[in-house]
C-alpha cells in the first residue's frame, strides 16, 4: 500500500521529472527527504504496478502517426481472454481491453487501439488483428480519431497520471 | 526533429533510470552529453512533440478509478457538448471520432463511486445517454511509437 510519503512523491511528478542532472535528488528536497529514499520508493512502486514506467509520452500526431484507429471487435465470451492476450501481443497495438457491449447497437467487446502514418499502414494492421480472430470475428468496426477534444497531461489534484 | 531527437525519443519511450545521474547515463548510452540530453528534451517537451516526460502512474492501483465513456453528440449541438464535457475536471481525455458514437471520454477520479456519478451529472447537463464502457479485462497497455 502507498502511504503519505508515496503520495507526496506522486504529486510532486505530477507535472514530470525535474529537468536537472540529479532529478530524484531535487524531488528529495522539494520533500525534505533523501534522494535514496525517493528511488528507493519509486523502485517499489514501479515493482508493485502503482508505476507503469517511468519514460516520455510522444504526441503521435507530431511523429506523424495520423491515423490512430479504436478498432472495436465482437468476439465470443468464451475465447476472448485468450484471443485478447493474443491481439495485445502484436507489436503495433497500444491498447487491448475487454470492454462491455451496449446491445443491441454496440455489439463489439474487444478494444484494440492502432496506429500508422499512412492509412494503408493501418489497414495492413486491422487486417493482421482480423486474420488472428479468423471465425471469432463476429463484426467489427474502425472508429478514427478526428479531434483532441481534451488531453491534460497532468493534473492539479492528487489525482493520479496515467496513459 | 533530427535523428538525434528521434533517437531520444526512441530511448526514453522504453524508460528512464532511477539512480543518482540518470540523464548522464541515458546520455552515455546514446553517445550524447548530459546537458546536451537534458536541452534537447526540454525543447522536445515545449514544443509538444513529448506531452509528458516522467513516472505514469497505474490509477487503479493507487485506488483511483477510470472508465472509457461515449455519447451520440448531434452535429448542430457538437461544440456545446464539447464544452460541458470537458468542463468536467474527472475528464482527462475526450476525443471526436467517426462513428454515431461521436465522442469518446476517459473519466478518472479518486473513488470508483465517483465515476457514476460523473456520469449522471454528464447526462443531466447534456440530455444525452452516457454509454459506460469500465474495461472487464486488460491485456496490454504501452503507448510506443517509433519516432
Amino acid at each position: 500500500m502507498l502511504d503519505e510519503t508515496d503520495r507526496k512523491i506522486i504529486q510532486a511528478t505530477q507535472a514530470g521529472l525535474p529537468l536537472t542532472p540529479q532529478p530524484y535528488q531535487a524531488i528529495a528536497e522539494q520533500l525534505g527527504l533523501t534522494s535514496d529514499d525517493v528511488m528507493l520508493r519509486l523502485a517499489a512502486m514501479k515493482n508493485s504496478g502503482s508505476i507503469r514506467r517511468i519514460g516520455a509520452v510522444p504526441n503521435h500526431y507530431k511523429l506523424g502517426y495520423r491515423f490512430n484507429g479504436m478498432t472495436v471487435w465482437n468476439v465470443p465470451d468464451e475465447v476472448i481472454d485468450e484471443l485478447g492476450q493474443q491481439v495485445g501481443r502484436l507489436d503495433f497495438v497500444s491498447h487491448c481491453y475487454h470492454r462491455p457491449r451496449h446491445l443491441p447497437e454496440w455489439p463489439y467487446n474487444l478494444f484494440a487501439m492502432v496506429h500508422g502514418k499512412t492509412q494503408q499502414a493501418v489497414d495492413k494492421q486491422i487486417q493482421q488483428i482480423a486474420d488472428l480472430l479468423g471465425d471469432s470475428n463476429l463484426g467489427c468496426d474502425v472508429l478514427y480519431s478526428t479531434k483532441i477534444l481534451k488531453k491534460t497531461g497532468f493534473r492539479t489534484s492528487n489525482r493520479p497520471v496515467t496513459d | 526533429m533530427d535523428d538525434i531527437d528521434k533517437k531520444i525519443i526512441n530511448a526514453l519511450q522504453d524508460g528512464f533510470p532511477i539512480c543518482d545521474a540518470p540523464y548522464r547515463q541515458v546520455a552515455m548510452q546514446l553517445g550524447l552529453l548530459e546537458q546536451e540530453l537534458i536541452n534537447r528534451l526540454k525543447a522536445l517537451l515545449d514544443n509538444g512533440t513529448l506531452t509528458r516526460f516522467g513516472p505514469l502512474y497505474n490509477a487503479e492501483q493507487m485506488g483511483g478509478a477510470l472508465t472509457l465513456a461515449a455519447v451520440k453528440a448531434p452535429e448542430q449541438r457538437f461544440d456545446e457538448i464539447t464544452d460541458i464535457i470537458n468542463a468536467f475536471p474527472e475528464v482527462a481525455h475526450n476525443y471526436a471520432r467517426s462513428h454515431e458514437l461521436n465522442m469518446w471520454f476517459v473519466i478518472a477520479t479518486e473513488t470508483p463511486e465517483q465515476i457514476q456519478q460523473t456520469i449522471d451529472a454528464i447526462e443531466q447537463q447534456t440530455g444525452l445517454t452516457v454509454y459506460n464502457m469500465p474495461k472487464n479485462q486488460e491485456y496490454f497497455v504501452n503507448l510506443k511509437l517509433e519516432a
